[in-house]
């Protein structure tokens, strides 16, 4: 960060968060390049590289074919060259593609030549999809399967601030990171410095403070949230949310002491609960913090099927706030007043994708 | 008998330059193979005895700055590069003193002050990572090259075609050395290719310049590469190398194929392909050139086995990595 004092904060949205972090790390960096299918179409990943493209030019900024792990794989072979490359994915389920590079080289490169081969400072941009039928392989959300691999840094900005500050700490990081970005976030608005500052990876953010139970959550799980913490507020409960920004490295201590003050623990997570983040961290509250326990950890995930497309099915899919508002009155032995449905946002996302 | 009036334009002094470069991988590689058999390497080694003459051959078409990556099979084109032999066996060994700090074992290689960037196990995964380094070198406007090596088998996987297609957009300066030795662990290529395939004709109907040689001439290998460098460094767009050659010991593993009682190769045709020995070939044609006697190539010989032998001795007796380094790295 810069000696300068701190200008005051606009009100921005998340995707413009995102742009001015990638244009004012590359205006520093003339390494840093981004590629991926459509990052220089007119609608530049839902905005967010329109702004790269018009300020550093198409020798910066270009289209690539679909060939998500040669892609990756030449990002790499660009990053060992001293280039800072920025792979971008509409959606995160294509870098399924992209595993034998990012995990088989990309977050093993340091340590499998014992640091004599330098690193491997890439960056991967993934979009969640979340809604209007995004379905089964649309609307995955990967960040428990890549933060199982030592090497691999996993951030997930749920604030247009973070946005800004991870994609910022990212493009100077000495090694890979994966940024998932939640399609459902893009147009949220909020306050965001003006200046150059980059998020430390591995610091969770106390979203708002509480002391009847802690309410750890990911990426848009954090809004679904802040909903849900209002509606317990008016009941007289104080829920602390807490938003770890980054799933690899994890902020163990913040939310060990979050659990220790309440005693309760519910995970929000994007993503599955058998071997998911959920499951990590009511494992690392069992561990660490078992004695501070008053009950047991829940987890609010996906549930156990694949996305289905139908309005119907999709409706009942997603644990929204009315679910947290629900699972916090169960776990602290009230019962939930009315129709809590009442309190869900209606979803605007207009599509396709 | 044909004319070869290519063969005399190589002067002696780099025929010889070669030739060394060439007894050094063999004897270096032959006997890490004997050593291996004591059971104290303990990484899964793919030896490349037979194939020799691929890499002294491209590797010696290049100039400083170019950079070589390689496959599971990648002592050959470590030690052609430069790459040390006491790091390599130290690798081996498993001691910090090898080239990867005993981290990466034998498909894991580096040698970055020699240009030799990396090896990597899992099949076609340095041909986009060499294309990679193509297109840093391309947007810099740099006159370098990268040269990818790989077997016949990663022209069956989905990203060789994904990198050469890249590479061919983007006028790369890659040159992708395919060392065919008809092989793939024990599949021949009549399981996994329809007859008939040229893969230069694949690389063509992408717009790759192609040539075939014979692997096992180390003078043509040089030719091939030294043309097509040419091409690459004027920016005429990537190019294709297929090298006919073949591997003496098995698979993964330092014996020949009836020691260990493996049927997917005939001793003859095994014996035939022996006959057809790179480093006898090139001693051979430089005797006949005059460029250097038996014995000069004997002493050559006995001087390049003595420094092997006190490499691999010093690399037994090195240390391990400590225990307490097992996280570093990481990051």
């Amino acid at each position: 960060m810069s000696g300068d004092a701190l200008r005051p904060a606009r009100n921005i949205k998340f995707k413009d968060a995102l742009s001015e972090g990638l244009c004012m790390a590359m205006e520093r960096d003339p390494g840093i390049f981004v590629t991926g299918i459509s990052v220089d179409y007119p609608s530049g990943i839902f905005g967010s590289t329109v702004e790269a493209l018009r300020r550093f030019g198409p020798a910066r900024v270009f289209d690539a074919p679909a060939m998500e792990n040669a892609l990756t794989g030449i990002a790499i072979g660009a990053a060992v060259m001293g280039m800072r490359p920025v792979v971008v994915h509409p959606r995160n389920d294509f870098m399924f593609l992209a595993f034998d590079q990012l995990i088989n080289v990309a977050a093993k490169w340091r340590y499998m030549y014992g640091g004599r081969a330098g690193s491997v400072p890439i960056v991967v941009r993934g979009i969640i999809g979340r809604g209007w039928g995004q379905g089964p392989t649309h609307s995955q959300s990967l960040q428990s399967v890549l933060a199982h691999f030592p090497g691999l840094a996993v951030v997930m900005p749920a604030s247009p601030e973070d946005a800004k500050g991870l994609t910022m700490a990212a493009l100077r990081a000495s090694h890979p990171v994966i940024i998932l970005e939640h399609r459902s976030l893009f147009e949220l608005t909020g306050p965001v410095p003006e200046e150059y500052y980059a998020t430390p990876f591995g610091h969770a953010k106390v979203v708002r403070p509480g002391v009847d139970l802690t309410l750890v959550a990911t990426s848009y799980m954090v809004q679904e949230a802040l909903v849900a913490a209002g509606v317990l507020a008016k009941e007289g409960i104080e829920v602390e949310i807490i938003d770890p920004r980054s799933i690899r490295p994890l902020d163990e201590e913040t939310i060990l002491a979050s659990v220790r003050k309440t005693g309760r623990l519910i995970v929000a997570d994007t993503s599955w609960e058998c071997c998911g983040f959920s499951s990590e961290i009511a494992a690392l509250a069992a561990e660490k913090a078992f004695d501070a326990l008053r009950g047991p950890v829940r987890r609010l995930s996906s549930p156990n099927c694949p996305a289905p497309v139908a309005a119907s099915l999709e409706s009942v899919l997603y644990p929204k706030a009315s679910t947290i508002v629900g699972l916090s009155l169960h776990m602290l032995g009230r019962h939930p007043q009315g129709n809590l449905r009442g309190i869900d946002a209606v979803d605007t996302f207009k599509g396709p994708y | 008998m044909k004319a070869e009036p290519a063969r005399t334009e190589i002067p002696g002094e780099l025929r010889l330059e070669m030739h060394a470069r060439l007894l050094r991988v063999r004897i270096a590689s032959r006997r890490l193979a004997e050593l291996y058999r004591e059971q104290e390497m303990r990484t899964p080694a793919h030896f490349g005895l037979g194939q020799e003459a691929v890499a002294v051959g491209v590797v010696t078409a290049l100039r400083p700055g170019d950079v070589v990556y390689s496959h599971h099979r990648a002592h050959n084109h470590y030690l052609a590069s430069g790459g040390s032999v006491y790091e390599l066996a130290a690798e081996l060994y498993g001691r910090e003193a090898g080239c990867s700090r005993g981290r990466g074992g034998s498909a894991h290689l580096t040698a970055q002050a020699v240009g030799f960037i990396a090896s990597t196990a899992i099949l076609g995964e340095t041909i986009a990572i060499a294309t990679g380094s193509a297109l840093a070198f391309s947007m810099r406007g740099e006159r370098r090259l990268a040269v990818s090596f790989f077997g016949e088998a990663a022209c069956e996987e989905g990203i060789f075609y994904e990198s050469i297609n890249y590479a061919a957009i983007r006028r790369l300066p890659v040159l992708y050395v395919c060392e065919n030795n008809l092989y793939s662990t024990e599949s021949p290529l009549s399981v996994r290719q329809p007859a008939g395939t040229e893969l230069c004709e694949r690389a063509r109907s992408f717009k790759l310049k192609a040539e075939r040689v014979d692997g096992n001439d180390l003078a043509a290998v040089y030719e091939a590469s030294a043309r097509l460098a040419d091409g690459l460094r004027r920016g005429e767009g990537p190019a294709f190398l297929e090298c006919m050659t073949y591997r003496w010991l098995e698979h993964v593993g330092p014996h020949f194929d009836h020691e260990a009682g493996r049927t997917y190769r005939s001793r003859e045709e095994v014996e035939s392909w022996m006959q057809r020995c790179p480093v006898k070939r090139s001693a051979a044609e430089i005797i006949r050139l005059g460029v250097a006697d038996e014995a000069a190539l004997a002493a050559l010989s006995n001087g390049i086995t003595r420094d092997v032998e006190d490499a691999v001795k010093r690399a037994r007796a090195a240390d391990p990595p400590p225990q307490g380094d097992l996280y570093a790295d990481v990051w």
